[in-house]
């Protein structure tokens, strides 16, 4: 019995070793751990299970990570595996680790700020008060401004640096 | 070959889902149809974005409620092989987008009137006494809110900008407006759906919608048109005459290769 925990546990920690090295397709900078996106990891004995919260109602990468993380447990000799959906509680950026957020802003993605989880008023970009300007993660100049509320992906928001004059993305807390 | 249409059985709850499941997704294909026509890349791609949460919202209602009917209906079947009369998106999501082949003012604002509801029924619907719908709404509140934000934001841009924009803004509210009543109508269906705890009647959200848009209209300098009597009735499964070329669009390929999967 106690050498059968012994058995699972090691799996489970491998299971987590081999997904800290499936990078999120859109974002090929961080892993799916450091985005948060791996709830949890359970030993069913007969069958591995992934528990997955995605990140966007239409992430289209959603499948795509589903099939990259089977295909590395899989490949790495820990399956039979399957993932599952956990939709709550639903995920956030909070969630992305500091490792993840680091690697972000390296990759040249402003990593978001805390998310507010609360009613948040209406603002109005073109006239009131601007929202504070981002650093640019290349030239770290404050002297940037935003262009549109999305980018690449519904994920992120597209920014210029004034300073340096390149544009960069930001990811949007959510 | 040609693939049949599927009977849905009109069960209270379903239709309460779908009366949301299908304002979103006939709504994500008019904004989709900006893909590559929107007037500046990013918006065309804000657009687009938009358009992605909303299938995805739509995916998870849609497939919530096939579980629901209890009929083995998923989410492609509901979305492709269902007759117009059983679609009850309201009918403002399916309008076309605007005049010669699209205007950026009318979707706007139609996005304005659209996300502001949502955003208001989403927050309510994550205390839903089924948690699928619960959960599904704890993830569509914070899109909802992007989305609302970016609408009222080019509301004001346009209706305080040029001659031009101010006109196109002032032609939208005239078009459209009239078609934002249906979306607080209640009925025997959301009343079921407040009764059972499944989320709230459509006409408590009017109140808390109207204040939203008095805000963002007064920093417009547009004024809230005067309430008619016109209702559309889409979410009763009586659509404009637009809705039909719509599906005939969206459902082709499901209807004429069954089965079809990327």
């Amino acid at each position: 019995m106690v050498i059968a925990e012994v058995a699972s546990s090691s799996r489970v920690d491998a299971a987590w070793r081999v997904l800290a090295t499936v990078l999120d397709p859109e974002v090929p900078a961080v892993s799916v751990c450091e985005l948060g996106i791996v709830r949890d990891v359970i030993d069913h004995d007969d069958v591995l299970e992934i528990v997955l919260t995605p990140t966007y109602s239409g992430c289209p990468a959603t499948e795509v990570i589903e099939h990259d993380i089977l295909q590395a447990i899989s490949a790495a000799g820990l399956g039979p595996a399957r993932a599952t959906l956990r939709r709550a509680p639903a995920w956030t950026t909070d969630w992305i680790s500091a490792a993840g957020r680091a690697k972000l802003l390296a990759y040249g993605i402003v990593p978001p700020g805390p998310a507010s989880n609360a009613e948040v008023p209406i603002r109005f970009f073109p006239r009131a008060a601007k929202t504070v300007a981002l650093a640019c993660p290349r030239c770290g100049s404050h002297h940037t401004e935003r262009l549109a509320a999305f980018g690449s992906t519904a994920c992120k928001a597209t920014w210029r640096c004034l300073a340096c004059q390149e544009p960069f993305e930001h990811f949007k807390p959510i | 070959m040609t693939q049949g249409s599927i009977q849905l059985k009109r069960d209270p709850a379903v239709q309460y889902l779908l009366r949301v499941g299908d304002t979103a997704l006939i709504l994500a294909q008019r904004l989709a149809e900006w893909c590559g026509h929107a007037p500046v890349l990013e918006e065309d791609i804000a657009l687009a974005n938009m358009a992605l949460d909303l299938v995805g919202q739509s995916r998870a209602l849609l497939t919530h409620a096939g579980k629901l009917e209890g009929a083995g209906h998923d989410e492609d079947q509901l979305a492709f092989l269902r007759d117009e009369r059983d679609y009850f998106n309201a009918t403002i999501a399916e309008l076309p987008n605007g005049e010669r082949g699209g205007d950026f003012a009318f979707t706007v604002l139609r996005n304005l009137i659209v996300a502001t509801w949502a955003k208001l029924l989403w927050e309510r619907l994550q205390s839903s006494s089924d948690a699928e719908v619960s959960a599904i709404a704890g993830k569509a509140v914070k899109e909802a809110r992007y989305h609302q934000q970016h609408a009222a934001d080019w509301v004001v841009r346009l209706a305080d900008g040029t001659e031009e924009s101010r006109r196109r803004i002032d032609d939208a509210l005239a078009t459209i407006w009239r078609f934002s009543a249906e979306l607080f109508e209640s009925d025997a269906v959301d009343t079921a759906a407040h009764a059972a705890g499944l989320g709230p009647r459509f006409a408590d959200l009017r109140e808390p919608w109207l204040a939203e848009m008095a805000a963002v209209f007064d920093e417009a300098g547009l004024a809230i048109p005067a309430e008619s009597a016109f209702r559309s009735t889409g979410t009763r499964g009586v659509h404009s005459e637009h809705m039909g070329f719509i599906l005939a669009e969206m459902q082709h390929l499901q209807r004429s290769y069954p089965g079809g999967v990327w």
